[in-house]
């Protein structure tokens, strides 16, 4: 499949594809920043991560339009305004979620999954009620238009670069957060044993609440990101949901590390196979390929060793 | 329900032998003497998802298995016969104006002029009877042993038949001249000469496929009695201690995987009969996960309860989507959550806590209330 192309012409196909790959990686990243908090954080699955993600969107498409109408002035900078709102309408709508739904089901996993899966019909229906069945798209501002060129055969889009570094900020502002910060010390406190992080004074259903409101909040960030490249319609995240399951699997469910690295590795096979093959059955492959690798090594790529 | 307490005859307790009896009434009797052939074949349609929810009572209810992807084994089943019922159906005097004559019509609009290897043995029909049940069977076979003898489990296993239900559907929507890509194997007519299409073929079509239900509800109750069954419980509720008392647990999950997967396939070629297609749509995540709900809201752990489930379900569907078009994904997502939080156990939990008792304290001279099948509180983990 490589006859008809020159070594130089090869080179910028790979550059170009793998810049490609990093725009699908940033917004795997994304949602999986959110999914691995929530999943391998608290044991939840959460089928409507997706629709979180397009809630996010939403949010960010009327935050431009509101800006077009009342605040042009303002417009270039509308999308930092949108992300920040995106990040409460997600983060509230997920702490009401656990409040009323996901709390009740903490010791039945797979029953998580059964009911969220309804919440996902539910919100793809309140979408296309409310919005209408439309795909909708945001009006990029200007200074976010056009592309760089690097060389002569390369050049990569702005947007593209500007939704890698938000994504490069957010998962640094994740990692510290489980890391660095009371709140993530309490949240992997409580992940490894319940019971005690209770005993020594933790409200675990305090820090559950949060971790999950958290983890969605992230996907309405997402969502604000992805309306950058692709445009939102109510069934969107659903096309997204068991890729990004997947990422989370294959990376390790409690590995931040594995998650970033999954991420990175699917979403470049799939778009460097994307050039030379037809798109059904480049995804074709790299799921295989995932689905064969978690085969053998059931735990994913990255594990910390927790006691079961 | 429960073997000790009630009076055997044969394999089957009293009132297990009522209920099946009960439900053949309703199947075999007063639907097909009150509803007219068009709704009688939309029932047959969807006592073909009940093979599904049978198999998914098995393998999730008694084995604790939750796969999300019986729409893969659903589909196989029903792509086999529908393979063999297209190719009956191009034969060469009905494709006389296609370039190539005697290949189905969409292998001619993808410029495909022979035969793929892959569809010619299944111009035979015993092949094809071998195929529907083998082929799914093999294929679950095979995702078992991979997982179970690693001792994938639980949420993982989910995941994972969810991903290989997204891969099927991609590889078929998008190898249009192999399989007929988004709209399916469409335009199926005969059955070695016999015209499917008739009302009086849908109608003899209807009781084959009640016959075959019963069969495998049969058939389940007989796996359920023995001592497999008992086996399967306990690898649910406490799989270590299965593991310590020297059973291969993982044998035995992937034997009530593949079962499961070879129910659904029946499911699937009767589909394709009654219906007369089979299409991608009833092969990915979203069918897959429907037909969990059949299950969730007949009552995991009963077999005749799935076999309500999916037809309670499919008639709000039917109905609601007749009627109220927008209000039926609000009705299907909140009958997920309700029966998830509100009613685990589904409509036998329901009839098993609130109306056997009753019935109990009306029909019985001993006046004994029933204990419940099964422990609702641990469900599957």
């Amino acid at each position: 499949m490589f006859d008809s192309y020159s070594i130089s012409e090869l080179g910028s196909i790979f550059v170009m594809q793998g810049f490609a790959g990093l725009i699908l990686f940033s917004v795997y990243l994304l949602m999986a920043l959110g999914l691995a908090i929530i999943f391998g954080q608290m044991g939840v699955i959460n089928m409507a991560h997706g629709e979180f993600m397009i809630l996010g969107a939403y949010v960010t498409y009327f935050t431009s339009q509101a800006f077009q109408h009342f605040l042009p002035a303002l417009f270039p900078a509308y999308f930092f305004v949108a992300m920040a709102l995106a990040f409460v309408a997600s983060g509230t709508l997920g702490m009401i979620v656990e409040w009323g739904l996901i709390r009740h089901l903490y010791k039945r996993p797979l029953d998580t999954l059964l009911a969220t899966w309804g919440l996902s019909l539910i919100l793809q229906q309140v979408y296309r009620s409310v919005f209408g069945p439309r795909e909708v798209g945001v009006e990029l501002p200007a200074w976010m238009m056009g592309s760089l060129k690097l060389t002569d055969t390369i050049e990569v889009q702005i947007n593209g670069l500007f939704v890698m570094t938000l994504t490069v900020i957010i998962t640094a502002v994740v990692a510290v957060m489980m890391f660095r910060s009371r709140w993530g010390m309490q949240v992997r406190a409580v992940v490894l044993n319940r019971m005690m992080a209770s005993a020594v004074g933790i409200n675990t259903e305090r820090v559950d609440r949060l971790t999950f409101g958290i983890g969605c909040g992230i996907a309405g960030v997402a969502g604000s990101a992805f309306t950058m490249i692709g445009s939102t319609g109510p069934t969107a995240g659903q096309l997204y949901i068991v890729d990004t399951f997947l990422v989370v699997v294959f990376g390790g469910a409690q590995s931040l590390i594995g998650t970033i690295l999954s991420a990175l590795s699917i979403s470049q096979t799939q778009s460097t196979l994307e050039f030379f093959l037809s798109g059904s059955i480049a995804k074709v492959i790299t799921l295989l390929g995932v689905v064969g690798i978690l085969m053998l090594r059931p735990q994913g790529l990255f594990t910390l060793k927790v006691r079961r | 329900m429960n073997p000790e307490t009630t009076p055997r005859t044969g394999f089957l307790t009293r009132s297990q032998l009522v209920g099946i009896a009960l439900l053949a009434l309703l199947i075999v009797v007063l639907l097909p003497l009150t509803l007219d052939i068009f709704r009688l074949n939309l029932v047959g349609k969807y006592l073909t998802y009940a093979f599904v929810a049978i198999g998914l009572v098995m393998c999730w209810g008694y084995g604790g298995i939750l796969s999300l992807g019986q729409g893969i084994f659903f589909g196989l089943g029903g792509y086999c016969m529908a393979m063999f019922l297209k190719l009956e159906a191009s034969s060469v005097e009905n494709t006389k104006i296609q370039s190539t004559p005697g290949i189905p019509d969409f292998m001619d609009w993808n410029q495909l002029t022979a035969l793929p290897w892959f569809w010619k043995p299944f111009a035979s029909f015993p092949f094809t009877l071998v195929a529907v049940i083998l082929v799914p069977t093999l294929f679950a076979f095979i995702i078992g042993t991979a997982m179970f003898r690693r001792r994938v489990g639980g949420v993982y296993f989910g995941i994972i038949t969810q991903a290989i239900a997204a891969i099927l559907t991609i590889l078929i929507i998008g190898q249009q001249g192999y399989t007929g890509g988004i709209n399916g194997i469409t335009d199926l007519r005969t059955l070695h000469g016999w015209d499917i299409r008739t009302d009086h073929a849908k109608f003899i079509l209807y009781f084959v496929n009640a016959a075959l239900l019963f069969g495998v509800i049969g058939l389940c109750f007989l796996v359920r009695q023995s001592k497999l069954g008992r086996i399967l419980v306990a690898m649910r509720d406490k799989e270590d201690r299965v593991r310590f008392s020297g059973y291969d647990v993982a044998s035995f999950k992937i034997f009530v995987f593949a079962f499961a997967a070879a129910l659904s396939a029946i499911g699937g070629a009767m589909f394709t009969l009654q219906v007369g297609f089979m299409s991608p749509s009833f092969v990915g995540i979203v069918p897959s996960v429907e037909m969990v709900i059949y299950t969730a809201v007949g009552g995991r752990l009963s077999i005749l309860g799935a076999v309500y489930g999916t037809l309670l379900v499919n008639f709000a569907k039917t109905t609601f989507s007749e009627s109220f078009p927008e209000l039926w994904l609000l009705g299907l997502g909140g009958l997920f959550i309700a029966v998830v939080l509100a009613f685990p156990a589904g409509l036998a939990g329901i009839y098993d806590s609130h109306i056997a008792p009753r019935l109990a304290k009306w029909f019985s001279r001993k006046g004994r209330t029933p204990t419940p099948a099964m422990p609702v509180s641990t469900p599957a983990e």
